[in-house]
């Protein structure tokens, strides 16, 4: 099968237009998603393809078309929310949170609600401390809830696609600035990938980095090439979707390397990178030679400057550093 | 006329009067709808007893929740009848109702029975949402009875998803979604009402005003207490207001309601004003916010009373009294099933997390305490 050198928003796009198309229940609606293309354009072309029936500019309003979008949802259709950014979706979060996670258990089974809310998160590149923040925490500790994090452009497409068709509440977390980033990508039916299952992103012998989201790109993969460089075989496993976790493939991973390092771009309290760790300990500590290592957001809120921005996510400057620590070099 | 909003009386009962049908009926908008839209002979009798169940049905569920047997939190809907039974006679099989809070008696006009709502409470297994609901989470999905929530106005956006749902499916449901006076003030409704007016989607919002949220009067808490005239300047959405305590009335204006959303696309805002002879819910004695005269003068505009001084004929003395030997039997009916049936199993802890429950671990010898198994 041939692959296709796309970007991460056309990736996207074709996957949600080939939803789109495959199933007429599912439409797209958010801010801007129609005529002005999509903040990120992300949905471009979308709304000339399939009209303003499927393709709905919303008022700015989150939590009024988020909870639409769920109230919907309970009646067999097929939203796509987007979010313009997930910052914004805090105002959501009560629809979400509160009903889109809860209306199977506290209907005992008779309501399903298979939204996908989709849109970017993460620093964006000096867009201060309102618009850059790594949110997936809020989701990833809900029951009721799924979160997808997809790092390239091939697993954005193949679990989008998965997402939609989940009967589920999905939140499929994208970044701004991995939109423009290209890589090789394989399309068709036989590429949707499940849901739950991470991706071996490299293989090594002497630590598991463990990351997702754009932490791949941007501090964990060049990061391995200098330490490639050193003599040193790295192990990168990126979960892909962060509820249900993928804990299996990291406990095998880190039982074969013995050392373990979390790339995360969210705050260090209480982040997923810390309940991924947790459980590492939990069941793969006879297994450590050494405690895990983690590179995550300064506790601070993200201010403007951009060199103060590069310093507080983490880095392949950073991510060296943690790995050498946990080798104990 | 222009409306004068006037600084608070200090008694209780002259406010509640302040607020309703001496000052401001509407505009006798309701008055017009009840010869368009005539309640029709055959439903007095069957209809009279839906509201005489769901008053035996909360009074019985107030000494149970006294016995212990029903816990957490339940509000109920004495005196408030009319709006649940008059707006859902006036319904289609397929058009959907949502609530809040203090859904007994939608559950019982909307598909569930006594014994599926009283089980429920008493949190068996047998209930109507297995226990696992409870009091403010009853549903009936199949029947068109979407719950059942706890959040104030949380339940707002859902039923205007509800609508978009059937109008982008084509199929001709309503979606009513009823909440509080209170819950008008969410952000929510706001931003739900814009949205249904740009879209003309076929939702006919209910405000059950009873005049106050939880122990705060609507006077110490709207800005505008005449809520049916927020809704055509500020969305152009039609506003009416209407008598919640008379069935006749309730249902004469949902008839027309649901025949502007259905027929003509348009959302209406309907507000009932209506009361509460009991407190917010079990905690609440409501004596910090309201006098006993002004409950005695509700009660005087009862709608049991009200619907049997309309039809003395239908509604005999003998009548109504085998009505409440009938309605006492099956409510107490409900309770010996709920007795006797038995509390969920652990099992259930786990299930309807998620339909699609692949990705999740599955259960075995080694797991560590605190594992799980999420079935479908």
């Amino acid at each position: 099968m041939a692959t296709e050198l796309k970007s991460m928003r056309e990736a996207l796009n074709r996957a949600i237009a080939e939803e789109m198309e495959r199933d007429e229940r599912v439409f797209l609606m958010g801010e801007e998603v129609g005529v002005y293309k999509g903040a990120y354009k992300v949905s471009e072309g979308l709304y000339e393809r399939f009209g303003d029936k499927r393709v709905i500019d919303s008022p700015i309003t989150e939590a009024g078309f988020v909870g639409l979008g769920i109230g919907a949802a309970q009646l067999d259709v097929r939203p796509v929310i987007e979010v313009m950014t997930f910052n914004f979706a805090i105002l959501a979060l009560d629809q979400i949170m509160n009903h889109a996670a809860k209306l199977r258990y506290m209907s005992a089974g008779q309501i399903r609600c298979p939204i996908v809310i989709r849109g970017p998160h993460g620093a964006g590149g000096a867009l201060g401390t309102q618009h850059s923040q790594s949110l997936e925490q809020q989701y990833v500790h809900c029951p009721g809830l799924k979160v997808v994090v997809p790092s390239t452009p091939q697993d954005a497409y193949s679990l989008f696609k998965a997402s939609v068709r989940d009967q589920d509440p999905v939140i499929f977390m994208e970044s701004e600035k991995l939109y423009n980033f290209k890589a090789e990508v394989e399309f068709g039916e036989h590429m949707v990938a499940p849901l739950g299952v991470g991706d071996v992103k490299r293989e090594g012998t002497d630590v598991t980095i463990v990351t997702y989201g754009r932490m791949l790109t941007h501090a964990v993969l060049p990061a391995v090439e200098q330490l490639e460089s050193e003599g040193i075989s790295v192990e990168v496993i990126d979960p892909r979707t962060l509820r249900p976790l993928d804990l299996d493939m990291i406990l095998n991973s880190v039982r074969k390397t013995n050392r373990m390092v979390l790339v995360e771009e969210s705050w260090p309290q209480a982040s997923v990178g810390a309940w991924i760790c947790e459980q590492v300990y939990a069941k793969a500590f006879d297994h450590l030679d050494a405690p895990i290592e983690r590179v995550s957001h300064l506790d601070v809120p993200m201010p403007y400057a951009p060199n103060l921005e590069e310093e507080i996510i983490p880095s392949p400057a950073t991510v060296v550093d943690a790995v050498k620590r946990v080798l104990y070099i | 006329m222009a409306i004068q909003q006037k600084s608070a009386p200090a008694s209780t009962a002259a406010r509640a009067i302040d607020l309703f049908a001496e000052k401001d009926n509407g505009g006798g908008y309701a008055e017009e709808l009840r010869s368009k839209h005539p309640f029709p002979t055959e439903k007095v009798l069957p209809l009279y007893r839906q509201m005489l169940l769901m008053r035996r049905f909360e009074e019985r569920a107030g000494q149970e929740y006294r016995k212990g047997k029903i816990k957490g939190f339940c509000h109920l809907y004495i005196g408030q009848e009319a709006v649940a039974a008059g707006s859902i006679a006036a319904l289609q099989s397929n058009d959907h109702i949502i609530t809040a809070y203090r859904d007994h008696a939608h559950a019982l006009a909307r598909g569930l029975s006594a014994r599926e709502v009283m089980a429920e409470l008493f949190m068996k297994y047998t209930g109507g949402t297995k226990g696992k609901g409870g009091s403010m989470h009853l549903f009936n999905a199949k029947a068109g009875f979407f719950g059942g929530h706890g959040i104030v106005g949380g339940q707002i956006p859902l039923a205007t998803g509800m609508a978009f749902a059937s109008k982008y499916k084509g199929d001709d449901a309503v979606t009513l979604c009823y909440f509080g006076d209170a819950a008008f003030n969410q952000g929510v409704m706001h931003e739900s009402a814009n949205m249904a007016s740009l879209w003309n989607l076929p939702v006919v919002y209910i405000c059950e005003n009873n005049l106050v949220g939880m122990g705060t009067l609507t006077t110490r808490s709207c800005a505008v207490t005449d809520l049916y005239r927020r809704t055509p300047e500020a969305y152009r959405i039609t506003g009416i207001r209407c008598d919640g305590m008379d069935i006749e009335e309730m249902y004469a204006v949902t008839c027309e309601a649901t025949e502007l959303a259905r027929k003509h696309g348009r959302p209406v805002f309907i507000e009932a004003i209506t009361y509460r002879y009991r407190g917010h819910s079990m905690s609440d004695p409501a004596t910090t916010y309201r006098t006993p005269d002004e409950v005695t003068n509700w009660e005087r505009r009862d709608p049991l009373l009200k619907l049997q001084a309309s039809h003395p004929s239908i509604l005999t003395e003998a009548v109504i009294a085998k009505f409440e030997e009938e309605v006492k039997a099956e409510v107490e009916d409900a309770i010996q099933f709920s007795n006797d049936s038995e509390l969920p199993p652990l099992s259930e802890i786990w299930t309807h997390v998620y339909v699609d429950c692949q990705g999740y671990p599955k259960a075995d010898e080694s797991m560590h305490p605190y594992e799980y198994e999420y079935k479908q």
